[in-house]
């Protein structure tokens, strides 16, 4: 046989009223870092759940070395030599190290001599990490260590990594990055999955995309341009976001020496947060999420009040203010949680419209709700934002995270606000849909709006911020033009780092 | 093997069909049991289900107590649906009901044997007022001091008791009444009894409340923003927090107009067919309304029906304790039984059934 570790030929799974995948063939060799590019619905995951056994394919097969491949569960795959790193960790936090890493495993050794191996293995591959604390005081950096400690230690043949990057800071990625080309140059192969187009092409040998569940295309990702694969990914022409040169008008959000405590356990308190936003600015908050992104969304949509003065809106102090009266002003927001939080799952668009456009659209007349009045303008976001569902009356819970993003951000830019704050408005959402909701964002600044855009993605606040900070701890950085910001100082920035260096061997 | 899916909006048709066909589940099953007990099934459930609206020879007498049951129970329940949506779980409405009916009754009893026409709507006023505060007490300190409202209402209507068993000994008992414990009888003072609006019906000014709450929650749920809101609050209280709903608020709304509805059904029914305060005044009309509520989906025009159904087993299972000797506790578990089926089956509309298969690969 071949060099190839994992043969995948016309691989199908059908799912009630979609092909999650459609006769997907590819081949990963021995040592190669290999890609699976794709939208989201793209069936990225539904692949990779089939290689880790946790979804059993309709049709088709997979050789593992030359040999018949049918993991049943994901143990079986494990003990054929697959491992996986979840985008999501599955960590308790109230145990350490050692004692997570043996929860993962199917003959733990003694504690002792686990931690020996951790220490060992955590050094050799330059992801220094102690067995003996606690997982709860790690950062989202260092719990993923943990997990790919924990994939390393089975000495796997094939290791995937969903989206490793979208908790990272560019430090940790370059860590990272260094750590993953070691273990290709043992033989380890990885596949790689990623929305990053600038990750894949810095680090994946080739790349498999996919588009509605087809394998549309495989290439060598150093040899097309980000562009190019991002067009293949979404099969059309992307246009980049379009920033008019404006002169920034009078400060209309103002935020002055603003305290708040965090929102849940493992959130952030706020400390002496300062910023101004000028009509027509973009402001890119950066930094992992954690640090209290959610607490300063929630101070500025009113959902936690506070002192009058901390906040003010046109020179009016509004710190004092619930959400309703702030959105009569004109201060809208965004948060990150799409479902539960910006919209509520079980009820319709039409429902959710309502949500937060009853007070600026006048939708409730003496008490009563006008439901034609908020069908309209339910029909009217989904219209304009490109909203992909059978209609109004669809539950928020049945669109797809993009879709639904879109309608989220779009239900408040339709409303015409003169402060808007987002908070991680493209995560998770496909490219197409990421530029169209970039672009919105943009064009509100075109118009006038102050805009603040909360993100992990760099790439994303480079692109569309005029001015950027970072937010570390509860600590917001002092605002810099973004313009001509390297991402060393992005890096310094962000601050996070410091105590991540590589060890190098 | 069978599998569950969940379908990505509940289905209309089988929120409608599933309690249709729980009443049938619960016939088949509650049949299988009499046979067990050695009765006739058909005979039992045609007793049950039947014979309290059509039989010649009971129907007179049991047609009136259907809405004589139902009333308090639709009023209770309606109340508490308000909660029930938004995640505000009064279980106190049995102590409500009492304290609402005690203040009616107080008013009333206060101004014998005067025969002025304002006295009944004070009484209304008094007993809706009774529940009212009596409701306050686990709403305040809940937004006060964050205590749990299920607890608390739940253990009011334990000291609820207490006061009506007092009241009934000793302020409120009938100085004519030979040192019997109770009140008054309220049919002997006209202008304060709350009386059959047409003979023979068991319409009473309770029942007419019943159908107006109806009325009033489906207009407040569907159309003004209140509804909105309960509902929000309900299913996803970060939302609502969001769209800039005051949790403390809800709770006073939702815990005031359940403790008012069931101060209202306190009131009408010591006015009416109870007549008069005793020591045993109370028949769990506030507990069997939690049933009632959910058993009509918390939607006004279920709470209607189910508790039209709820009235019906209980006067079938009472005819069919007296007609066939079946035990009490044969009746409640048949009542049990549909409970478990209603809820049982309400699977079918969130989730589809499908055939699993087996992989190929």
């Amino acid at each position: 046989m071949t060099e190839n570790l994992l043969e995948i030929n016309g691989l199908t799974k059908a799912y009630p009223g979609v092909v999650a995948n459609d006769a997907v063939s590819f081949a990963i060799d021995k040592g190669e870092v290999h890609a699976l590019l794709g939208e989201n619905g793209a069936g990225k995951s539904t692949l990779v759940k089939m290689i880790y056994g946790l979804v059993r394919p309709d049709l088709g097969q997979m050789n593992l070395l030359g040999k018949r491949f049918s993991p049943p569960e994901p143990r079986a795959a494990r003990a054929a030599g697959i491992a996986m790193v979840f985008q999501h960790f599955s960590l308790f936090e109230a145990l350490d190290v050692a004692e997570n890493i043996a929860l993962g495993m199917e003959n733990p050794p003694k504690q002792r001599e686990l931690a020996a191996r951790i220490t060992k293995v955590s050094h050799a591959y330059g992801l220094p990490l102690d067995p003996h604390r606690l997982v709860g005081d790690l950062s989202a950096g260092e719990r993923q260590r943990v997990e790919i400690i924990r994939c390393l230690l089975q000495e796997p043949k094939l290791l995937i990594m969903d989206e490793p990057t979208s908790v990272l800071t560019p430090k940790e990625v370059e860590i990272l990055f260094q750590t993953l080309r070691r273990i290709a140059s043992d033989g380890t192969a990885i596949l790689y999955i990623s929305h990053k187009l600038e990750e894949i092409r810095n680090i994946c040998d080739s790349a498999t995309i996919l588009r509605h569940g087809k394998v549309v295309a495989t290439c060598t990702p150093r040899e097309k341009s980000a562009r190019e694969l991002a067009e293949m990914m979404v099969g059309c022409t992307l246009h980049e976001p379009l920033r008019q040169a404006v002169e920034f008008g009078d400060v209309v959000l103002e935020i002055n020496d603003l305290n708040a405590p965090s929102r849940s356990q493992f959130g952030t308190a706020l400390k002496h947060i300062n910023m101004n936003v000028r009509a027509g600015e973009v402001l890119g908050i950066g930094g992992v999420a954690g640090n209290g992104q959610e607490e300063l969304l929630a101070a500025i949509s009113g959902e936690t009040t506070g002192k009058a003065g901390t906040t003010k809106f046109m020179g009016q102090a509004i710190g004092n203010l619930g959400p309703n009266p702030r959105r009569k002003m004109g201060v809208l927001a965004a948060p990150e949680e799409r479902l539960g939080h910006s919209a509520a799952p079980d009820m319709s668009l039409t429902e959710n419209t309502l949500l937060t456009a009853a007070s600026r659209q006048n939708l409730v007349k003496k008490g009563f709700v006008d439901w034609g009045k908020t069908r309209k303008f339910a029909k009217k976001i989904i219209a304009e934002f490109d909203v992909r569902t059978p209609g109004a009356h669809t539950a928020a819970r049945a669109l797809s995270g993009g879709n639904l993003q879109k309608f989220v951000i779009g239900r408040e830019v339709m409303q015409n606000p003169r402060v808007l704050i987002v908070n991680q408005p493209t995560w998770g959402v496909d490219a197409s849909a990421a530029a169209q909701i970039r672009q919105s964002l943009l064009d509100l600044a075109n118009n006038g709006a102050a805009v603040v855009v909360i993100s992990q993605d760099l790439d994303e606040l480079m692109e569309i911020s005029d001015t950027f900070c970072a937010l570390n701890e509860g600590e917001l950085t002092r605002p810099r033009p973004a313009k001509g910001l390297t991402v060393e100082e992005i890096g310094l920035m962000l601050g996070g780092a410091a105590d991540l260096e590589a060890v190098n061997v | 093997m069978f599998r569950l899916e969940k379908r990505p909006v509940p289905s209309k048709a089988w929120i409608i069909a599933t309690p249709v066909l729980a009443v049938i589940a619960t016939m088949i099953a509650g049949g299988i049991m009499f046979a067990l007990l050695g009765k006739d099934p058909v005979e039992a459930i045609r007793i049950i289900f039947w014979d309290p609206l059509f039989s010649e020879q009971f129907a007179s007498y049991s047609r009136p107590q259907l809405l004589v049951k139902a009333g308090p129970l639709i009023l209770i329940a309606i109340g508490l649906s308000f909660g029930f949506r938004a995640g505000i779980w009064n279980i106190g409405a049995e102590g409500q009901y009492i304290i609402g009916a005690l203040f009616g009754a107080g008013v009333g009893l206060a101004f014998y044997p005067s025969q002025s026409i304002f006295i009944f709507p004070l009484m209304i006023i008094a007993g809706a007022f009774g529940g009212w505060i009596w409701a306050m007490i686990p709403a305040i300190l809940r937004t006060r001091f964050n205590t749990n409202e299920i607890l608390v209402s739940l253990l009011l209507v334990y000291v609820a008791e207490h006061i009506m068993a007092a009241m009934s000994l000793g302020l409120m008992r009938n100085p004519e009444g030979h040192g019997f414990p109770g009140s008054r009888n309220f049919q002997q003072y006209e202008t304060a009894f709350n009386a059959e609006l047409i003979a023979g019906s068991g319409m009473h000014w309770g029942v007419v409340a019943a159908f107006i709450a109806v009325i009033f929650a489906y207009i407040t749920m569907s159309r003004h923003i209140l509804g909105y809101q309960i509902t929000l609050a309900g299913q996803a209280p970060r939302a609502a927090k969001f769209s800039g709903v005051s949790p403390n608020r809800l709770i006073v709304f939702c815990l005031g107009i359940s403790g008012l509805l069931a101060g209202l059904a306190g009131l009408f029914e010591v006015a009416g067919p109870a007549g008069q305060i005793t020591t045993s005044f109370n028949q769990g009309y506030g507990f069997t309304a939690i049933i009632v509520a959910f058993l009509g989906r918390l939607n006004p025009v279920g709470i209607l029906l189910a508790g039209l159904l709820m009235a019906l087993t209980y006067i079938g299972g009472d005819l069919a304790q007296l007609m066939m000797g079946l035990p009490a506790p044969a009746i409640q578990a048949f009542q049990g039984m549909l409970l478990f089926f209603l809820l049982a089956m309400d699977v079918l509309s969130n989730f589809r059934i499908r055939l699993k298969k087996q992989g190929a690969a």
